[in-house]
């Protein structure tokens, strides 16, 4: 019986939960998919070149994603048509391994892999290190990159990007011969709170961010010079040249139009006077191209609702397959001993993949947004799920099978009516854990444009806001407890009443 | 009823049982006894199939209980354990009537078997729609044995069912045991190492020792004519308190 009621509630979740799925009206115009990185002035980027394309008549699709690897291999796999890029990172991370010396060599390296590459836009995105104002006036003479060879004490602090980066920490500790060791990673933006609270004291910057001003950061000079030019500048598919051709010449309208002050300046409006990313763009594109735009922000209940749909979403659909999956494998490692062993270390290997890197890893074969992060987080799922459901029939006491067995039923009939009844709680508190882990997990989503509450989250990382910031870690934190209240409501529903008014499973 | 032709059985390189011949006559209670690890717990289990043999054939009615059809003969055969193995997830009543209803029996006949079953077996009206873990043992016992009973069976296996209980249940359910063997007629093959239990219940009994049959009788056989020394060390080796408190022991 509990059975039924188990598959009953199966379908009400999967139809709940694909429901925002089904639909979505396709129009005539060409759709552009522009991509950013999860830094405002990325995005703010990324804006501006959705208010170009749209100007000529495509329609826009922005999607911000992670750092660089992300965005590359989404362009290089069509989930998006262009970012913009800085000729810098273009050079020493996306070719890193080919040698090149010209933006010739460059740009054929990139016709090689079908991407174009636009002319400037106009400033210089660098790198450079930068140390706080106290530690400045603590030590005047701490001007230049090579001075820091005199503090070997000082802690650096450093985006994650830039530590693994062939031109980041790496080469630079060992062209600078500076300790490379005192150094720690951690998220660009949170960085700059690490420098104001004392917490490290050299970070890198880039040489746009608006808080350099804003903290009253010193930048060391890069006195080896180091570091190369980080023009930014769009890259594109080929293709798009035939699937919407003014698009293209459209956001090549970009070349030679900002300036490091001025990208410097819409980040600070972006980034410090809390100015939306789009209506930074559209202000821009107004006054440059006399393009208006409308710009339609959403309410905040209206966020928190789409928020939470997307997120259920993203944990329904996934726990969902997982339970379709997860527990026939569990029947299986359970009845045939020899499968066992292997089905669970597999699971169990599973989970042992850093939840970042399985999204990333799943981008080229199942693109961004919310499907790798469906894929992931089912993926997550089925150890806790295989293993409780394992754990559950092979825990059902001797005398009961053999009590079972006597009885004449065949196998499936002694599994449907005995032995998944009687692992019915081991079962659900599988299903339990998949869940309440999985709300916490999604979040990162929010790195690979799946939507939900990670969405919130990294925003307000980026633009230093806690406001967002809450905004998706207290519903995440809200509906972990929500589910978890709901499973042990449905505990009353779905175990069987006689395995809740005994101790356990055994007599 | 039951035949066994030349079983044999060894777990892990050790054997429990010895390759032997028994056979088990149609509406008598045979009690299996001897002490731990002596193969009549084994012997159990092969005659329900849930055992394989390593060598030999166990026969029910005649049929290889065995292959393909060994599903449907267990239909035809009651087994009860200690403890009663019943099923938590179910009331009393659904223990008794899982199998009838899987075998989609006609809803009013198993409603009036149960009731005839719950009469017949002392349980209270009560205790019927109750679980496992709200019962008492004894009322367990009663459940379990009418689960076995159910589907009437030709033969009814029972496996130490008292092992676990007080004495004085134990006494009234030895005594209800008896009324139902003897008003049933059935088959049965009662398992216990308590000689008390089964001078009692059984119209015959087989001592068995190391996995070997040591003798095959009745009470009175076993007490005035043992076939071997053991007989009469196995019985007297279970103390007697009105033989203890006259300080004469039996040796």
């Amino acid at each position: 019986m509990s059975t039924h009621r188990l598959l009953s509630l199966l379908t009400v979740v999967a139809a709940f939960v694909l429901a925002p799925h089904a639909a979505s009206a396709q129009d005539e115009r060409p759709t552009v998919r522009i991509g950013s990185k999860a830094f405002t002035e990325s995005v703010v980027l990324g804006e501006i070149l959705s208010r170009l394309a749209e100007d000529a008549g495509a329609g826009a699709i922005h999607r911000t994603l992670g750092g660089t690897p992300v965005v590359w291999h989404a362009l290089l796999a069509g989930e998006i048509d262009c970012y913009v890029d800085y000729t810098g990172t273009i050079k020493e991370e996306i070719l890193k391994g080919e040698s090149i010396t010209t933006i010739e060599q460059m740009r054929a390296e990139l016709a090689e892999r079908g991407i174009r590459m636009s002319q400037p836009i106009g400033f210089n995105n660098t790198y450079a290190l930068g140390i706080s104002r106290k530690l400045a006036e603590q030590h005047p003479d701490l001007k230049t990159v090579s001075d820091l060879r005199r503090y070997p004490d000082l802690r650096y602090g450093f985006g994650n990007e830039f530590m693994d980066r062939s031109d980041g920490w790496p080469a630079l500790s060992a062209a600078y011969g500076l300790p490379r060791a005192n150094a720690s990673g951690l998220d660009h933006d949170l960085a700059y709170r690490g420098l104001e609270a004392g917490s490290i004291d050299v970070m890198d910057v880039y040489t746009t961010d608006a808080e350099i001003e804003y903290y009253g950061i010193r930048l060391l000079k890069d006195d080896q010079r180091f570091f190369p030019e980080y023009d930014a500048v769009i890259l594109y598919r080929e293709d798009l040249e035939e699937r919407a051709p003014e698009v293209v010449p459209s956001l090549l309208r970009l070349a030679g139009t900002i300036d490091e002050a001025q990208m410097s300046q819409m980040n600070a409006r972006a980034k410090l006077d809390q100015v939306p990313e789009p209506i930074v763009a559209a202000d821009f594109v107004l006054e440059q191209f006399g393009i208006e735009s409308n710009i339609e922000l959403e309410t905040r209940t209206q966020r928190l609702l789409r928020y939470t749909l997307e997120h259920l979403r993203l944990v329904g659909i996934s726990v969902t397959a997982a339970i379709l999956l997860a527990v026939p494998l569990g029947i299986v490692a359970a009845k045939v001993s020899w499968l066992g062993q292997f089905v669970l270390s597999a699971v169990g290997i599973l989970q042992t993949i850093p939840s970042l890197a399985l999204f990333v890893i799943l981008i080229p074969l199942l693109g961004v947004g919310p499907l790798p992060a469906i894929a992931a987080l089912f993926l997550y799922s089925l150890l806790p799920i295989v293993r409780n459901t394992y754990t559950g029939l092979h825990d059902i006491s001797p005398p009961l099978l053999e009590s079972a067995e006597a009885l004449g039923l065949p196998s499936g009939a002694k599994l449907r009516l005995i032995e998944l009844p009687l692992a019915s709680r081991a079962i659900l508190a599988g299903v339990k854990t998949a869940a309440v882990i999985n709300i916490g997990t999604a979040t990162l989503g929010g790195l690979i444009n799946a939507g939900g509450y990670g969405e919130p989250i990294f925003s307000g990382i980026r633009l230093d806001r806690n406001d967002l910031l809450l905004e998706g870690a207290v519903p995440a934190a809200l509906m972990a407890l929500a589910a978890q209240g709901v499973f042990e409501l449905s505990e009353r529903w779905l175990v069987p009443k006689g395995l809740r008014t005994s101790a356990g499973q055994a007599e | 009823m039951f035949e066994l032709r030349n079983v044999s059985k060894s777990y892990s390189g050790r054997q429990v049982l010895a390759p032997l011949d028994l056979e088990i006559p149609t509406g008598r209670t045979l009690v299996l006894i001897g002490p731990s690890g002596c193969g009549k717990s084994t012997l159990l289990r092969l005659l329900l199939g849930l055992l394989e043999p390593d060598s030999g054939t166990v026969l029910f009615g005649g049929e290889e209980m065995a292959g393909p059809q060994v599903l449907e003969l267990r239909h035809k055969v009651g087994y009860v354990i200690q403890g009663g193995g019943l099923f938590p997830h179910l009331t009393a009543r659904g223990n008794v009537t899982l199998l009838a209803d899987y075998l989609s029996r006609p809803a009013d006949e198993v409603r009036q078997r149960v009731e005839e079953l719950r009469q017949l077996t002392h349980l209270q009206p009560e205790a019927i729609d109750r679980y496992p873990a709200q019962l008492s043992g004894g009322q367990q016992q009663r459940v379990a044995l009418m689960r076995g009973l159910m589907l009437d069976p030709a033969a009814l296996l029972m496996d130490e069912p008292l092992g676990a209980l007080d004495p004085l249940i134990r006494a009234e359910l030895q005594r209800d045991l008896r009324e139902i063997f003897r008003s049933l007629k059935k088959t049965v093959v009662f398992v216990t190492h308590d000689i008390g239990e089964a001078a009692y219940l059984a119209d015959e009994i087989v001592l068995m020792r190391q996995g070997r049959i040591v003798q095959r009788g009745t009470i009175e056989d076993l007490l005035h004519r043992p076939a071997d020394p053991f007989v009469t060390d196995f019985i007297s080796a279970q103390r007697n308190p009105l033989e203890d408190v006259k300080g004469a022991g039996v040796k």
